[in-house]
């Protein structure tokens, strides 16, 4: 493993490379270099397992993280890529042609963060919210509280508190749910 | 026969149409030619498993084209744990995959314990796995009655979903429920066996060995249910990793590969088993090799009752759960379930919240890019008994 994360620091530039466990090692590359690293990967090295590949919102720092999990059956190891793309610039290379199975990752991407991948197959089709004309609903600006607030309006006898403030009351009421 | 956008099968009612690995997505065909008739199977029908759709093009009775819709148990799982406490989490997580909670309730517990570095006890290990077990043969009795029931055996699929009461019985005594159990919890799990439950186990796995046998009589010597899913819907071998498919879908074409023999977790590295695998990964060979690991299943239920310790810690100290502070990490942690890799990555920041999670089932994969595939040049009789025979949930693919 340290030879292949030399070898990926020196061709691909990847930095903050972590262990996270002996399984499972996570590091960064910069957004130009991901799809041929990635691909690199898949065919030299022998990571043809694409686990899944997902995306985290780092609103604070305007970033996106997209994380392509690739695993290789052989030695047993899996590899987090990271690849950090700005949440105003939301344009990622396509993996579609490098497993049959990306391009629907891609388009739910699409639907839940708005991150557009330029030529993946179906990427405007709707994933699972059909219809759905507010902001992509897995940013973290969107607020699921105030979103059904607003669209389903209050119903006389539903009354619902902050889960956590309510459970310092109910276990510290003499306290008036001060838990110190 | 020669269908459009250059596929082409043998006769017009195929049983082993092979799946291209062309990447590229087919044309839309001119529904106003007349030659071609739009047809949506789900989200409502017998023949669709849970509350999904296809959407079916047909030229005659062959299928050519295929679009899978999901969405329609669509509930946000994945954004309402951004910003609920880690133990809230647990009536969420568990209603991912409902066939098959525990297996969600076991990752995200393990996801949190990798994190913050907890050790379980050995009896919790022990504990888990033979829930998980448990799990397995009730998600499997479940499977084979939507089988039998695709391709018209009612009688399979009643025996079937009766005996798996019994399994639900043995939960409720276990866990206090009979579905969403929320037993395996971080740090352990929330009880050990109640008295004289080791007998009561044994009785009904006894009982499931004598249904499994009958089952194989009925059901896989039956002329009908050979005819219909012998040759249907192949999985090549070369087509198992860039679809990303795994589980019984691919140990059915002789790939092998089960999570719980090359990456042990739990006790399952102390079990005597062997991965189960086929040959040619078409619905009778998967059909048949599910059939073969709800038999294994039995006996490693029966391995976890023989070996495991019956006294000592079932739960590790653990702080209040709602001071919980789980420091900031990442992970990927995954179990076989009875569809293959079930994985559950996990982000988190320090703060009270979690920061990601994304749960990866593997409806995912097998009800979207395979099935599309796979469906066409099939016959629409044959869709149904064909889906099941991939076993798709989907609630795992829209979280």
């Amino acid at each position: 493993m340290n030879d292949l994360m030399e070898r990926l620091q020196r061709d691909f530039g990847v930095d903050d490379i972590t262990v996270r466990k002996p399984a499972l090692t996570t590091f960064r590359v910069k957004k130009d270099s991901a799809e041929t690293l990635i691909r690199e990967l898949r065919d030299r090295e022998g990571y043809t397992h694409l686990n899944f590949m997902t995306c985290i919102d780092y609103i604070e720092d305007g970033i996106f993280t997209l994380v392509y999990m690739l695993h290789n059956y052989d030695k047993k190891l899996s590899l987090g890529v990271h690849v950090d793309i700005s949440r105003e610039n939301e344009d990622m290379v396509s993996i579609h042609t490098l497993w049959a199975q990306a391009w629907t990752y891609q388009r739910e991407l699409r639907e839940m963060y708005g991150i557009n991948f330029p030529g993946s197959p179906r990427l405007e089709e709707d994933f699972c919210l059909e219809g759905w004309d507010d902001i992509p609903p897995m940013r973290r600006e969107f607020d699921t509280k105030e979103f059904s607030e607003q669209r389903f309006g209050h119903r006389e006898g539903r009354h619902s508190e902050e889960p956590r403030d309510h459970m310092k009351v109910e276990l510290y009421p003499n306290r008036g749910g001060d838990e110190k | 026969m020669k269908l459009p956008f250059g596929r082409t099968t043998s006769s017009p009612i195929s049983t082993g149409h092979s799946a291209s690995l062309d990447f590229a997505q087919p044309e839309p065909v001119d529904l106003a030619s007349g030659k071609y008739v739009k047809l949506w199977q789900g989200p409502q029908h017998p023949g669709i498993t849970g509350n999904m759709s296809l959407e079916l093009t047909l030229d005659g009775d062959t299928i050519i084209d295929c679009k899978t819709h999901v969405g329609y148990l669509h509930r946000g799982f994945e954004k309402l744990m951004e910003r609920r406490s880690f133990i809230q989490n647990f009536t969420v997580v568990c209603r991912i995959a409902v066939p098959e909670p525990t297996f969600n309730e076991y990752l995200y517990s393990h996801a949190v314990e990798e994190i913050s570095g907890i050790e379980i006890p050995e009896r919790a290990t022990w504990l888990r796995t033979m829930n998980l077990e448990m799990m397995r043969l009730a998600s499997f009795l479940m499977w084979i009655g939507g089988q039998g029931g695709a391709f018209g055996q009612y009688t399979v699929a009643n025996w079937t979903l009766a005996y798996r009461d019994y399994v639900l019985d043995l939960f409720e005594e276990m866990t206090g429920a009979r579905i969403y159990h929320m037993y395996i919890v971080p740090g352990g799990v929330r009880a050990g066996l109640p008295d004289g439950f080791e007998g009561r186990a044994r009785e009904i796995m006894d009982g499931a060995e004598k249904l499994l046998d009958q089952i194989e009589r009925v059901m896989f010597n039956n002329t009908v249910f050979k005819a219909r899913s012998k040759g249907l819907a192949i999985i090549p071998p070369e087509m198992i990793d860039p679809y990303g498919i795994v589980g019984p879908n691919a140990r059915a074409c002789g790939v092998k590969r089960d999570l719980r023999k090359d990456e042990p977790y739990l006790a399952y590295d102390q079990l005597d088993f062997d991965i189960v695998t086929g040959t040619d990964s078409d619905a009778y060979e998967r059909a048949y090799l599910r059939l073969q690991e709800t038999r294994q299943c039995i006996s490693l239920i029966r391995q976890c009752l023989d070996r495991m310790p019956m006294d000592g810690a079932f739960q590790a100290d653990m702080p209040n759960v709602l001071h919980w502070k789980v420091p900031a990490g990442e992970t990927y942690v995954k179990a076989e379930c009875t569809r293959g890799e079930y994985g559950y990555y996990m982000v988190t920041d320090g703060s009270e919240l979690v920061r990601r999670v994304h749960v990866r089932g593997p409806s995912y994969t097998h009800a979207i890019a395979v099935m599309e595939r796979l469906a066409v040049g099939n016959n629409i009789a044959d869709i149904a008994g064909m889906m099941v025979s991939l076993h798709t949930y989907p609630p795992e693919i829209e979280r």
